[in-house]
């Protein structure tokens, strides 16, 4: 079930926070990072702001 | 040895299955037969094909670390769970693509499609995919545009973007095409399309400012807003006031669509582009699951026959011969070289290990071909006599029952009047007479299999209209993202000459080159809708070409790629399907070009109208002399657009064997990978 919400999210080009965080707390101790809502909103704008990898 | 009789089991299940397929004529064939032999082959060549080209050509490593772990950033770059991964993969190759080819293949039948799709995905597709993934991998996830300057030199590179772009200007053009041919004169749909915007821009303010980040919760809401869309169509449809204000010529619909692109892809993401593309991926995936569910549930028979007469050429939806016609009809599904673009993006930054790859890489493709062969059972479970009601031009069927009932039945389908008209009106529309572009043959085939397992002959008008939006709902996101991406792909080009162009300098440039990308899409649309022939006739062979040959491209690069690692000896796996590709792309283009027969030729078709026009004369289908030009200019860019492609694919080519020649004569291996890195011990 977790994992297909992982997937679900995935999908729409939202990686897991929680990695992120992860991630952040074991590289780079010392940096803030980025709240949820900024994290998705990051993500949402990588996605589609380059034009998303979508097919015919 | 005892390992592989499960494997043996399976492939004598798929063999008889063919056989059955092959075999039978006349009686009624059950769709599960096709099912069940596509679903054991995929998963012997999995098993067996996939596994021999991890191990043996390309030789994954699972101790070298992938991009995922060497450039971890928690964004980007995230080691990815591989079921989750293949969802997403899946997700992002999976289009409208899989589903129209093979309903348009269907015109000759259901086994050169089948047996198709079962071939091309299992040696050219899926290998593509896989390949791509591989090197894309290797090289810290760069495009494919990057890989082949990479691979191959700066001006094969260059020349390989180009040819992306124009192939992007074609699948806009057919794919908005698709979805005028399927709203025109349909007020029930236009009206629940319509209501998607006001509800995607709702769900775009909830996601950014009421509860940001809660996708599931917005998505849901939406869903709920789309089903009351589709049952509150119904009524609007049917008001005096309101119904006439969703009933849209296709030129007003063309015009809508251009500018709706161009509005579209300069707003902000978060308000229309993401939200609708929520909606579009989960429905696009249930929908699949249904359908899969659906076809096995209900176990229809075929009625469509595994041959018809139009294997030989003179089909109503699109001309030409089975060679090699068919294998650019049916290009996603079999092997879409729209899929390496995708297998050079995000997918190769969040695979955990190299061992993934041939599950993500030529495991989704399967998936997709099974989509594929879906489309196909769909469209062959139809009576014939309302396939090619639906999929003939108005110019051949005239415009009412009558006339096209006994057309369809001249063609040999015998079908009545009343027939045609008792299936418009059980899917709620005014006609289904020349509803070309294969998305309302599809959702008529969804509404009778969702129909049969839920709601009976009720709620047919319903499904198919699900099926419709569901459809229309995800070509417009791949339009207004497809517009965007076209956009920045047209940046890096200009850029390459007027580097003041690129991206991140001024808004002016982004501004002009989506004007030009969408004037360009928009171009083609505008000539398809107009087109007496239907549009889709004359595009989606086009499309066709152009979608195989971006895979050649990218089957080139595999084995060029292959050379410079010194495995010239394994390279058969990608030049076998190459030189198919070749094959196919190179007659199929030149005829497109230089066909003598006015049908397949579009320079001949130009030539038998301009001296008719010199003559003074009016041909049908066109009626007035505006309408002859028209055609004529038309169809010399249409030639014009062939030779770019042949001449983009035969350049390719060249630096290709140029590559691998070097390759030969150098001793050692030469390919450009990132340096390898171990997998970090815990």
């Amino acid at each position: 079930m977790r994992m297909l919400h992982t997937m679900l999210r995935l999908m729409v080009g939202q990686p897991p926070y929680e990695a992120y965080l992860a991630h952040m707390a074991q590289r780079h101790p010392s940096t803030q990072p980025m709240s949820r809502t900024d994290f998705f909103r990051n993500r949402e704008e990588a996605r589609y702001g380059s034009g998303a990898g979508k097919c015919c | 040895m005892n390992r592989h009789i499960p494997w043996i089991f399976l492939a004598i299940v798929g063999a008889s299955c063919l056989a059955v397929l092959a075999t039978s004529r006349g009686e009624a064939v059950n769709a599960l037969w096709i099912v069940c032999a596509s679903v054991s082959c995929f998963l012997v060549a999995y098993r067996y094909y996939a596994l021999y080209i991890a191990c043996h050509v390309i030789q994954l490593d699972p101790n070298r670390a992938t991009p995922a772990i060497y450039r971890s950033d928690g964004l980007d770059y995230v080691p990815t769970d591989r079921r989750v991964l293949f969802g997403h993969h899946f997700a992002a190759i999976a289009g409208a693509g899989p589903l129209v080819g093979p309903v348009l293949a269907a015109q000759m039948g259901y086994l050169p499609g089948t047996l198709w799709i079962l071939c091309g995905v299992v040696l050219a597709g899926a290998v593509q995919d896989f390949m791509v993934l591989f090197i894309s991998m290797r090289r810290d996830g760069k495009s494919l545009g990057e890989l082949v300057r990479l691979e191959m030199g700066a001006l094969a590179g260059t020349i390989a973007l180009a040819g992306a772009f124009l192939i992007m200007v074609i699948i806009l053009a057919v794919l908005a095409l698709i979805v005028v041919r399927a709203l025109a004169e349909s007020p029930w749909g236009m009206f629940t399309v319509t209501a998607t915007i006001p509800l995607a821009l709702a769900m775009g303010v909830y996601t950014r400012w009421i509860r940001p980040g809660r996708i599931g919760e917005v998505s849901v809401l939406g869903l709920i807003g789309l089903i009351a869309a589709i049952f509150f169509g119904q009524n609007v449809a049917a008001s005096e006031v309101w119904g006439p204000i969703f009933i849209f010529t296709p030129q007003t619909l063309c015009w809508i669509l251009i500018g709706y692109g161009a509005l579209a892809s300069v707003l902000p993401v978060w308000l229309l582009l993401a939200p609708r593309d929520y909606l579009s991926t989960f429905l696009k995936i249930g929908a699949i699951t249904a359908l899969a569910i659906g076809i096995v549930v209900m176990a229809p028979p075929l009625r469509m026959p595994a041959l018809t007469q139009f294997v030989g050429g003179g089909g109503p939806a699109w001309s030409g011969a089975l060679f090699p016609f068919l294998f650019i009809t049916i290009a996603c599904g079999a092997v879409s070289g729209f899929h390496a673009l995708i297998a050079s993006g995000t997918t190769p930054k969040l695979i955990a290990a190299e061992t993934d790859a041939p599950f993500i890489g030529y495991g989704a493709m399967l998936m997709e071909a099974f989509v594929a062969i879906m489309a196909l059972v769909g469209a062959s479970i139809l009576d014939p006599g309302i396939y090619f009601a639906m999929n003939s031009p108005a110019a051949v069927l005239g415009n009412d029952p009558v006339s096209a009932a006994h057309a369809v039945t001249a063609m040999g389908f015998p079908i009545s009047a009343d027939t045609l008209v008792q299936t418009a009106r059980d899917v709620g529309e005014h006609t289904i007479i020349s509803r070309t572009g294969g998305a309302p043959t599809l959702a008529v085939a969804m509404a009778e299999i969702f129909s049969h397992v839920a709601g009976g002959t009720a709620m047919k008008a319903f499904w198919y209209h699900f099926a419709i939006l569901f459809e229309a709902l995800f070509i417009l996101t791949a339009v207004d993202a497809g517009t965007r991406a076209g956009r920045f792909m047209l940046q890096d080009l200009i850029g390459l000459a007027v580097p003041s162009f690129r991206a991140g300098t001024s808004w002016v440039p982004g501004i002009v080159a989506t004007g030009i990308c969408v004037a360009s899409w928009g171009f083609f649309l505008y000539q398809g809708v107009t087109d007496p022939l239907g549009g889709v006739n004359t595009l989606w062979p086009v499309f066709g070409i152009s979608n195989q040959m971006l895979a050649a491209i990218a089957l080139m690069l595999a084995t060029a790629v292959l050379f410079r690692m010194k495995r010239q000896r394994s390279a058969w796996v990608t030049v076998i399907p190459t030189v198919w590709l070749l094959i196919c792309t190179l007659t199929a283009g030149s005829l497109k070009l230089l066909s003598s027969d006015p049908s397949v030729g579009f320079l001949t078709h130009a030539a038998k109208f301009a001296s008719a026009l010199d003559r003074g004369e009016v041909v049908a289908p066109a009626k007035s002399v505006a309408d002859m030009q028209a055609i004529v200019f038309n169809d010399r860019i249409d030639a014009g657009l062939c030779a770019v492609f042949l001449a983009v694919v035969l350049s390719l080519l060249f630096f290709t064997i140029r590559t691998c020649l070097a390759a030969l004569h150098d001793p050692a291996p030469s390919v450009n990978e990132s340096p390898k890195q171990m997998v970090p011990t815990e």
